[in-house]
């Protein structure tokens, strides 16, 4: 197989299993059950991790690979993120099999769609051009534009849809202004010769600029606060199994972008970029736990609480380049796991019509669907932060690199705030485990929970529980990344 | 393989296996509302939780009293996480050893305590009692300050759903809300001054960090030092509960059920307080020691004060436990040997008293449905058993001599008195008038409760003498009361060779001499050490203690 084959085996695969459903699609009767086009996307989301894993082994053997003129750069960093998505679009899919409450809701586009996106987000983790990088932002964003709209009919999915569109196109502007404005700077687009063009730049305020717009563009990406103020709203009005994926795999894909071009491609800015970060994190952190206080309705409540997560993992930024990577990454990994789960639960909870919203629906819930209950309430102890969960040692990981580097306060106004957040996690938990009142679990309808969304569930579930306790694998995998990704950048004099 | 080597993992396994298993047994909830449904969850954690109690056991039985002072037994240590470098290492030695007796003496009476008053969702209260019980003992074994930090909030967990699932009023929610918060953002605090520990000293080892800190090599930084000790202590202050730190005492104690009561405050916070605030800041711990013995003397006579005034039973109840927690705060903060025994026998002395005290109201409560003051009256004719045991227990709380507080109380306070930390004598007369306020409280309730005439709520209702199953769960600490207050060194044996070198260390500290080999099984004895501050000499000596 050629190098450029190979590096873009995961995404091939993808496209083309993506590609298949949209073919098969109109060739299922309408009426019937969309479910084999679910269960072809579940086979290629499958195909594309193992693809992953192949290229792991390859890497492992021969180094980084490098295709398509160095605009493709695949190493344990970038394999590292295509397991990720991989593995959330599986679990979603599994999720979402049955969630669509009759076969004429479109599900094949669904599949489609979340196919393609994942494909925009991979490309975005494995490139090293930043035209390259924007071409993945807009494949996985289109796609996520019209995921996030697909209860049809509904004011708040409208809502949803073209808010996102509007306000995430205006983003990918910045992004791609500040492309434009480092090749002004720099002469170039790639992440390697920015980094040596920044070093004999004449115009370093452009530079500066560039940095800024791109942050601006890729915050608004991650719902990093001043850039979040869309996020509410349209995780309220999109699918729960939807926001469950864009809360996490675009994140993901967002943050190796920005990891890849603050540390490797403008490290010489490193004093002015870290000031940026630190408000954003300082920001986000803050804004997004106050903004969940006093939310009633949940998904909104997870989106502020998304909002803050995003804080957390800007906090990994500050600490040393391969404290921040290996934090970075785990946190991403720890964060997808609970957050993946818990709007799973949402989903086989409330099903498509979502009747149950509100902190008070949940009021005793634990009495009617106990082992719901229970994951659910796991997933929230590991957003929290509890010991043995992901969601605590990502957060300590995250917190002692910064620390690491002498970040003392960014870390106490961290973990402060992962105080006041306690708070609005345990109303819900609270709610959950109380008595019910009289009218609220009567109208939880027990929807019997498929088998793929056992199996996604339990999948998130052990994950989470995985990454507390036995974190050591994902550990040595993630402290991996750094190098190799600067090595790379080392071994490209030619195009310097 | 030897028992001694892996009996801590199996104390920990057992009531965790426990709790999975419990929840893989089907609930079946009566079909008659308020009736209670089937016993099965009941009787596998009272199995769970009597096993644990056998395990516990061990160690007393294989315990080693002439190992080196400052080492531990039993220790289990194995490599976890490479990077950061967490270990999975847990220890017992003579402070912990008897606590973790105690919490699994008190687990399977908790179940009683439980066995009918849970009468709806027993599974869930099972579970999350056996995971509390997890936690509990994990944070009495840890020595590696990761692993303890992760039981230590772990632990928050079962105990804040407990309240909020099985509070008795409509406050429950806000109640387990308000305990939570108030213990998890000084944690979130404590996490920081451990991650700052690991990066100046890149160890999570209890044992190493003790060294280093005697070597004064942690930090040079001092007055970081000082706000990393201050973390600790607030952390753990909040959960003793210290006194000004009590706000969520009240509410949390009025609402949680009795077997999540017995281990709401006290023993963890103040374990965790000698263990660590002690063994990884020592200086530290020296220089805020006057602050410490004020706020415990003001603790005693404000909890004394206040639970006087209070007309419901489990505020007075939580009241009196502040009084108590504080008086170990007084006692270990003196830096004596008197004073830290005492105070670590104390803690013993405390949660079986409270204990004791609580299922005794949680019996009146099943009986009569209110924890009102005012509604009781005459009971003692109608309930003989449970009128003596309410006296047994109020004479062990009150320190009658024979009974195990007497022992506890009379070293805090002689501690109190032969210290050299610089504090005003005041204090240590502040805190013995907690002993008259104390008995002032508990006698007065006694005489409100079964003297006098009949209630207003016992004319309604009839109610019934201990059951076989009620003197099970008391007789127990009627019994520990007399055996621990007349033959307390075998229990003292144990906590002595935590107590004499701690004193020991911090003697060094405060005369500027060289640390002693850790070998030396002897402690410094307060005569010479007084003679060099040219102070008089203490005239209680060790032997003469007991």
């Amino acid at each position: 197989m050629s190098t450029n084959l190979l590096a873009l085996l995961p995404e091939l695969v993808l496209t083309i299993t993506g590609v298949l459903v949209m073919v098969l699609e109109p060739v299922i009767p309408a009426g019937k059950s969309r479910k084999p086009l679910g269960w072809l996307a579940i086979l290629g989301s499958l195909l594309s991790g193992l693809a992953a894993f192949y290229q792991l082994q390859i890497v492992n053997a021969q180094g980084t690979l490098t295709a398509f003129y160095s605009t493709i750069q695949i190493d344990p960093f970038s394999i590292f993120f295509h397991l990720l998505i991989a593995a959330v679009v599986l679990v979603t899919l599994l999720g979402s099999l049955d969630y669509f409450e009759s076969p004429i809701t479109h599900a094949g586009e669904y599949f489609a769609l979340v196919l393609f996106g994942a494909v925009g987000m991979m490309f975005m983790t494995s490139s090293v051009e930043l035209l390259m990088v924007f071409i993945g932002l807009e494949i996985s964003s289109i796609s996520t534009y019209i995921l996030a709209g697909f209860r049809k009919g509904r004011a708040t999915a409208s809502e949803s849809s073209i808010k996102y569109f509007l306000l995430g196109s205006f983003a990918t502007a910045f992004f791609l202004y500040g492309v434009a404005l480092i090749y002004g700077a720099t002469g170039s687009t790639s992440i390697g010769p920015i980094a040596a063009g920044l070093a004999i730049t004449r115009t370093p305020t452009m530079a500066i600029l560039a940095v800024a717009m791109v942050l601006i563009g890729l915050g608004f990406k991650v719902s990093a606060a001043p850039f979040h103020v869309w996020t509410p709203d349209v995780y309220q009005g999109a699918p729960a199994p939807v926001v469950g994926l864009m809360s996490t795999a675009p994140k993901a894909a967002a943050f190796a972008v920005l990891l890849r071009f603050l540390f490797n491609g403008t490290p010489m800015l490193h004093g002015h970029w870290i000031l940026l970060i630190e408000i954003l994190a300082v920001a986000s952190m803050c804004l997004g736990n106050l903004g969940a206080l006093k939310q009633h309705d949940v998904k909104r409540l997870l989106a502020y609480s998304s909002i803050a997560h995003a804080g957390y993992l800007l906090v990994a930024f500050t600490g040393t380049h391969q404290n921040a990577v290996a934090g970075a990454c785990f946190y991403t990994a720890t964060y997808a796991a609970m957050n993946v789960g818990a709007f799973l639960v949402l989903s086989q909870l409330s099903g498509f019509s979502e009747r149950i919203r509100s902190i008070e629906d949940f009021t005793g819930l634990a009495l009617k669907r106990p082992g719901m209950s229970a994951l659910l309430g796991f997933f929230l102890l590991s957003l929290i932060g509890i010991p043995f969960t992901g969601g605590f040692f990502g957060k300590f990981y995250v917190f002692s690199g910064a620390l690491q580097n002498g970040h003392v306060w960014l870390g106490i106004v961290g973990l402060a705030n992962s105080g006041v957040a306690c708070f609005y996690y345990l109303r819900l938990l609270a709610a959950i485990y109380s008595r019910p009142t009289s009218d609220s679990v009567a109208y939880i309808p027990v929807r019997k929970v498929t088998a793929p969304a056992a199996v996604a569930l339990a999948a998130t579930a052990l994950a989470t529980l995985g990454l507390g306790i036995l974190p050591n694998k994902l550990v040595h995998l993630v402290e991996r990344a750094t190098p190799t990704t600067t090595a790379a950048v080392a071994v490209q004099p030619t195009q310097q | 393989m030897n028992p001694d080597h892996s009996i801590l993992t199996l104390l920990l396994l057992t009531p965790l296996v426990g709790a999975v298993v419990l929840a893989l047994i089907p609930e079946r909830e009566a079909d008659i509302p308020g009736q209670s449904g089937s016993k099965i969850h009941a009787i596998g954690a009272l199995v769970v939780t009597l096993l644990t109690f056998l395990f516990t056991l061990h160690l007393p039985a294989h315990f080693n009293y002439a190992a080196a002072p400052g080492s531990f037994q039993f220790e289990e240590n194995y490599s976890w996480i490479t990077s950061p470098a967490i270990r999975y290492h847990l220890g017992v030695d003579g402070l912990s050893m008897w606590l973790i007796v105690l919490a699994g003496f008190l687990a399977p009476i908790g179940v009683l305590a439980s066995w009918n008053t849970i009468k709806q969702r027993s599974k869930l209260f099972y579970i999350l009692f056996l995971l509390q019980q997890v936690a509990m003992l994990g944070i009495f074994v840890a020595l590696d300050l990761f692993l303890y930090y992760g039981f230590w909030e772990f632990s928050l967990v079962p105990l804040t759903l407990l309240i909020a699932t099985f509070g008795r009023t409509e406050n429950r929610r806000r109640a387990a809300i308000k305990f939570f918060l108030y213990a998890f953002i000084p944690s979130a605090i404590l996490l920081i001054a451990i991650i700052w520990l690991y990066v100046q000293t890149n160890t999570f080892q209890l044992n190493e960090l003790h060294g280093m800190a005697l070597a004064k090599a942690i930090s040079p930084n001092s007055k970081a030092m000082l706000l990393c000790s201050i973390a600790f202590l607030v952390a753990f202050g909040v959960k003793v509960p210290i006194f000004p730190l009590h706000g969520w005492l009240q509410d949390a104690v009025s609402e949680a059920p009795t077997a999540a009561v017995m281990v709401l405050a006290g023993k963890l916070g103040l374990y965790s307080i000698l263990r660590f605030s002690f063994g990884i800041f020592p200086d530290q711990s020296h220089y805020v020691a006057p602050l410490l013995i004020a706020l415990g003397a003001v603790g005693i006579a404000y909890g004394s004060l206040i639970a006087l005034i209070k007309t419901d039973l489990k505020k007075l109840a939580a009241f009196s436990t502040l009084a108590h927690a504080s008086f170990v705060v007084l006692g270990i903060f003196t830096f004596t040997v008197a004073g830290l025994d005492g105070g670590v026998f104390q803690i013993l002395n405390e949660s079986l008293v409270g204990a004791a005290f609580f299922i005794l109201l949680g019996l009146l409560y099943e009986r009569y449905g209110t924890y009102e003051l005012r509604d009781y009256g005459g009971l003692a004719a109608r309930h003989p058993w449970m009128v003596t045991m309410f006296v047994i227990m109020t004479l062990a709380a009150v320190g009658l001599p024979m009974l195990n507080g007497f022992v506890g109380e009379f070293l805090i306070l002689s501690g109190s008195m032969q210290s050299l930390i610089a504090h005003h004598i005041l204090w240590t007369v502040v805190g013995t008038t907690g002993v008259i306020f104390g008995a002032g409280y508990m006698l007065w309730m006694i005489q409100r409760i079964f003297y006098g005439s009949l209630g207003h709520r016992p004319k309604e209702v009839t109610g019934w003498d201990l059951t076989a199953r009620e003197h099970l769960e008391l007789w127990p600490f009627a019994a520990l009361f007399l055996v621990m207050g007349v033959a307390s060194p075998l229990w003292m044996k144990a906590i002595d060779t935590f107590g004499a070198p701690t004193v020991d260390i911090n003697t060094d500290i405060t005369m500027n001499m060289s640390p002693r080999p850790a070998t030396q099984p002897t402690f410094v004895d307060p005569t010479l050490a007084s003679a060099a501050l040219g102070k008089p000499a203490p005239t209680t000596d060790k032997g003469a203690r007991y």
